[in-house]
């Protein structure tokens, strides 16, 4: 027989499907995020009418703290600490997951213990555990990924000697506790090792994440994002819960689909972004020893050559962000459009703290999505472009990934700024970036470098134009 | 067979997220993400189960609580900061308004 909460369940799923579907357009993904938080709501309430909810005092409260908390956080976090609360709520559900398997456990293993060994009991205990093991993998691992966006931990990769080898033992030490806890659910001894698989799991989420250097974190983010959903979706199996394996599994399959996404676009495999520790070793990389001088250029002549131009391409990567500047670039942006160029904003796929870092902050800033264009669709055409400002980007326009075949990024698609008739870099010093190979595009021949902090050039820039 | 029902239930809410999920476009990552990430705050209802099956001991109720304040956080974040993103998102018709 079908009940009505499980009618309301089928609703909610197909609110989260067609939320999703809507989140595929800058028009329409306003209503398909309401969509799918009317989803949730309906979930909620159907599940509060469930006859296994007895007591609701402590729901309330639950709810009432959790809801200040996360509500105060949304509300508040200015857009340049997006990437970071991203991380902490997510970390939030695998914890919530894990607690929710741990629970479950709880109850049957005080109540009336697990039934033999068949094919139900092992999907159960399986489920159980990966519950907890993932849903504290996303936890502390989240929790790592917020204290390295957030800069409350150095963001450089952390790598210590016997690394692998320990994460090895921890997850052999895991693999045989959910072994133990499959065959024997209902001995005395089990529930100290169930909590000590809690740990284990604690510690390799710790484990995994330090030694991912502040560039790849789009990587870490998107896998972190899929744990939460896939935790959630083993909660959903140990407590037979539809709504909550499709949800999770739809979770967990997006956040796959984007690490992958990520992956491809900084040309490298998931294993490597994961266990490499790339750009540990900063500046000791140098594959090809750079011939000639940078040439640099005050924010006054840069100012002559943008004056004349009649289309130009801001190229924003991290170093925005760091210094603000999103809203001084849509000023010089505005400016140069007014003056008659055309201009536009080309975004790599990796630029950034997370997926899609700079549009959110360039959207921000006001500017129209219609002028954000992807790496794909820019390159064709950049050698009609005049002028392209590369603010605060380096590793993703390193003309190395493309000439330079001993590069350790050799092969990274990048934005092919050095074929534009003329670039500007607007750059602190000639240090190299994240990964710490040294930029021949600071040599060539139709490069000028621009010194200083982003924002301050960019203001002395849009000072130019308003004072001429 | 209910578990064969479930285990067929993943596997077409996999294929079907990778469907949805391959058609944003980059420019749209990271609202998706967060969103998506609220979506993975159903988790909620794990928790309410947990925190709502009466205290038969403190510890259960500690647990439930606890999931509870997590799930709830994770759903309310979530998804205002999600609002919050896409409401910036506008093009050159959403300007003139």
């Amino acid at each position: 027989m079908i009940t009505l909460i499980e009618i309301a369940y089928m609703a909610a799923a197909v609110l989260f499907i067609f939320g999703l579907k809507m989140l595929s357009k800058p028009t329409t993904a306003v209503r398909g995020n309401l969509l799918s938080a009317l989803g949730m709501f309906l979930a909620i309430a159907a599940t509060l009418l469930d006859k296994q909810i007895i007591s609701f005092e402590w729901i309330i409260v639950g709810v009432l703290i959790g809801a200040v908390i996360g509500g105060i956080a949304a509300l508040r976090v200015p857009m340049t600490s997006m990437p970071g609360f991203v991380a902490f709520f997510n970390g939030t559900g695998g914890l919530a997951s894990l607690l929710v398997g741990w629970s479950d456990y709880h109850v049957r293993f005080t109540g009336s213990g697990y039934g033999p060994l068949d094919t139900d009991t092992f999907v159960l205990l399986l489920a159980t555990f990966l519950a907890i093991l993932i849903g504290g993998v996303t936890f502390s691992g989240s929790m790592i990924a917020y204290a390295k966006l957030e800069e409350k931990m150095n963001s450089k990769p952390l790598l210590f000697k016997g690394q692998q080898a320990v994460n090895a033992l921890i997850l052999i030490g895991i693999v045989s506790l959910c072994i133990l806890f499959i065959l024997f659910p209902n001995a005395g001894v089990l529930y100290a090792l169930f909590l000590l698989g809690i740990v284990l799991a604690l510690i390799l989420g710790v484990l995994v994440t330090i030694p991912i250097g502040g560039a790849d974190m789009p990587v870490v983010i998107s896998l972190l994002n899929s744990y939460s959903g896939m935790a959630a979706c083993a909660a959903g199996f140990v407590l037979g819960n539809t709504v909550l394996i499709v949800a999770g599994s739809l979770v967990g399959a997006s956040g796959i689909i984007l690490t992958s996404i990520m992956c491809k676009a900084m040309n490298r495999s998931l294993i490597n972004v994961l266990f490499s520790g790339f750009g540990a070793s900063a500046g000791s990389v140098s594959a090809s020893a750079q011939k000639g001088d940078a040439k640099s250029l005050t924010p006054e002549d840069a100012y002559f050559v943008l004056e004349a131009a009649s289309s130009v391409v801001f190229v924003p990567g991290y170093g925005m962000a760091v210094a603000q500047a999103q809203h001084a670039v849509k000023e010089l942006g505005d400016l140069l459009q007014k003056n008659g160029a055309e201009v536009k904003y080309a975004i790599h796929p990796v630029a950034g703290r997370m997926p899609g870092h700079m549009n959110v902050l360039l959207a921000e800033a006001n500017v129209p999505y219609e002028q954000l264009v992807e790496m794909d669709d820019i390159n064709p055409i950049i050698d009609t472009v005049d002028v392209c400002i590369v603010i605060g980007a380096n590793d993703v326009v390193n003309p190395a990934a493309r000439e330079d075949e001993k590069s350790p990024i050799y092969g990274m698609p990048i934005i092919n700024v050095d074929m534009a008739r003329c670039c500007f870099v607007i750059k602190r010093s000639m240090a190299s970036g994240f990964a710490g190979i040294d930029n021949p595009l600071f040599f060539k021949e139709n490069t000028r470098m621009v010194f200083g902090d982003a924002k301050a050039v960019i203001t002395a820039l849009v000072n130019e134009f308003k004072s001429s | 067979m209910t578990i064969m029902l479930l285990l067929f239930t993943f596997l077409i809410a996999v294929f079907l997220g990778v469907e949805l999920i391959t058609k944003v476009p980059s420019q749209l990552h990271t609202p998706l993400m967060s969103g998506s990430n609220a979506i993975s705050g159903i988790t909620i209802v794990g928790a309410l189960i947990a925190a709502g099956q009466g205290a038969s001991s403190w510890v259960l109720t500690i647990l439930g609580v606890l999931a509870m304040i997590c799930a709830t956080i994770n759903v309310v974040g979530g998804y205002l900061v999600t609002d919050r993103m896409l409401r910036m998102f506008k093009g050159k018709e959403g300007r003139k308004q």
